[in-house]
């Protein structure tokens, strides 16, 4: 079977100063992996080079079958899910305005926005505006749009941090769904616990380098 | 989802933000009035000379008060919402299109009102055909400096003083612009031709356009 993930050798380098040096990483369908490391250690440089959003400066890779190194990461882009440390919500836009946006621009139907809200926990507060919202509304927002649009990859940088349990719940089963349709999960945590917990392999981020932890 | 259905969300949301924030005409407009007031009270009561400038100050202030119009929409794009379009399939020229049609639309409506409003502090006299030449006018301005401000916002991405920087950027390249539509109105009050002052306009509008849609991906990529 192919892998979702496949890097080499894979560098990167912000402004001149290289973050990640010599990351060899490979993610099977069905697996989750946990990356952990110190604050500055580079997870989330290494999180946004999963996404294809950064380039690497050097090595070679796929991501989703795509040359990380051509204009063919545009086309998986979609297929790709992440949690960040901020919620990507409008402030000025309700709750359920951001999921509808989210959901057109996706190309989806609109009517699968209020089912999923209900899903969430959020139907009744839905009318909220981002802005005016708890960080847990707005992470439950973010884990509806990604039930939405089933990535096949997700990456979870510091999902959970900050969250009830009852969100880490949904984050669990976001988690959950992703691998029982043949996707991978990326979960970043400075909580190694409970990455061992959750994950088939750990690897540590230290000065920049990536090596397995367990 | 096609190209078109991305540009209408886009230019959507802007508009519903804008609409719920009111930086544009419930800030920025009436500024933009009290500035044209200043003038006449800075010179008493010579009406022929007040009616002579109110054009020119039209204009200067247009260019001013324009851009913080035309850079708003920039400002406010945050890198967590440039990747979710980005992981979300969004075309990088949609976005560029959906921007330049909403700032469009509110751009031609802040200059509108201060066009009535330097009619009414101003009183110039304007000859027949004055109000089509216009409102050609200010949409072809409105057209090429929304899209010089989102270009520009588009450059200076992810940048400390962006704002400042973008302003720098969009001054000195919309000259064409303010040329083409002052001159447009003086040539209409002498009686001469427009179509030069138009055609002026309307070559950069196009130009920016071409030069909006084809860098949109590389820009995007490279502002990272």
């Amino acid at each position: 079977m192919d892998p979702l993930v496949h890097l080499e050798n894979a560098g990167v380098s912000l402004g001149g100063k290289p973050i990640l040096r010599h990351v060899d990483f490979s993610l099977q369908p069905g697996q989750v992996a946990g990356i952990t490391g110190p604050n500055g250690s580079g997870k989330t440089t290494l999180i946004r080079m999963l996404t294809t959003l950064l380039r690497i400066s050097e090595g070679v890779g796929s991501i989703l079958g795509a040359d990380v190194n051509s204009d063919q990461v545009f086309a998986v882009r979609p297929s790709i899910g992440m949690i960040g440390h901020n919620p990507a919500l409008i402030d000025e836009l309700t709750l359920r305005e951001n999921l509808v946006h989210v959901v057109r621009l996706a190309g989806l139907a609109e009517d699968r926005v209020d089912p999923v809200l209900e899903v969430v926990g959020l139907d009744e507060a839905s009318d909220r505006r981002a802005g005016a919202s708890s960080f847990g509304m707005r992470r439950r927002i973010e884990v509806a749009h990604l039930l939405l649009t089933r990535p096949r990859l997700l990456l979870l940088d510091e999902a959970t941090s900050g969250l009830d349990n009852s969100a880490r719940e949904l984050i669990g089963a976001l988690r959950d769904r992703t691998i029982a349709d043949g996707g991978g999960v990326v979960m970043v945590s400075h909580d190694h616990e409970r990455l061992d917990e959750s994950c088939d392999e750990v690897m540590a981020l230290s000065s920049g380098r990536l090596e397995r932890a367990r | 989802m096609s190209f078109w259905n991305q540009t209408l969300e886009i230019a959507r949301v802007d508009l519903r933000v804008e609409r719920r924030l009111g930086d544009t005409l419930r800030i920025v407009l009436p500024f933009a009035v009290v500035a044209l007031m200043v003038f006449p009270l800075s010179l008493g009561i010579e009406l022929a000379t007040i009616s002579r400038i109110g054009p020119a100050v039209f204009w200067a202030l247009g260019i001013l008060f324009g851009m913080q119009v035309a850079l708003r929409q920039s400002a406010a794009d945050t890198q967590e919402r440039r990747d979710l379009h980005a992981l979300l399939g969004v075309d990088p020229a949609a976005r560029f299109v959906g921007r330049v049609l909403s700032g469009g639309v509110l751009m031609l409506a802040f200059l509108v009102v201060l066009f009535i409003a330097m009619v009414l502090i101003f009183g110039p006299t304007l000859p027949s055909g004055y109000w089509s030449t216009v409102l050609l006018g200010t949409l072809l301005f409105s057209i090429g400096l929304t899209e010089l401000g989102t270009l520009a916002g588009e450059l200076t991405a992810g940048l400390r003083n962006r704002t400042a920087l973008a302003s720098l950027i969009v001054a000195p390249l919309a000259l064409p612009l303010v040329i083409g539509a002052s001159q447009s109105l003086e040539a209409l009050s002498r009686g001469a031709g427009i179509l030069t002052w138009v055609l002026l306009m309307l070559t950069t509008d196009l130009a920016l356009a071409v030069i909006g849609v084809g860098m949109a991906r590389p820009l995007e990529e490279a502002t990272r």
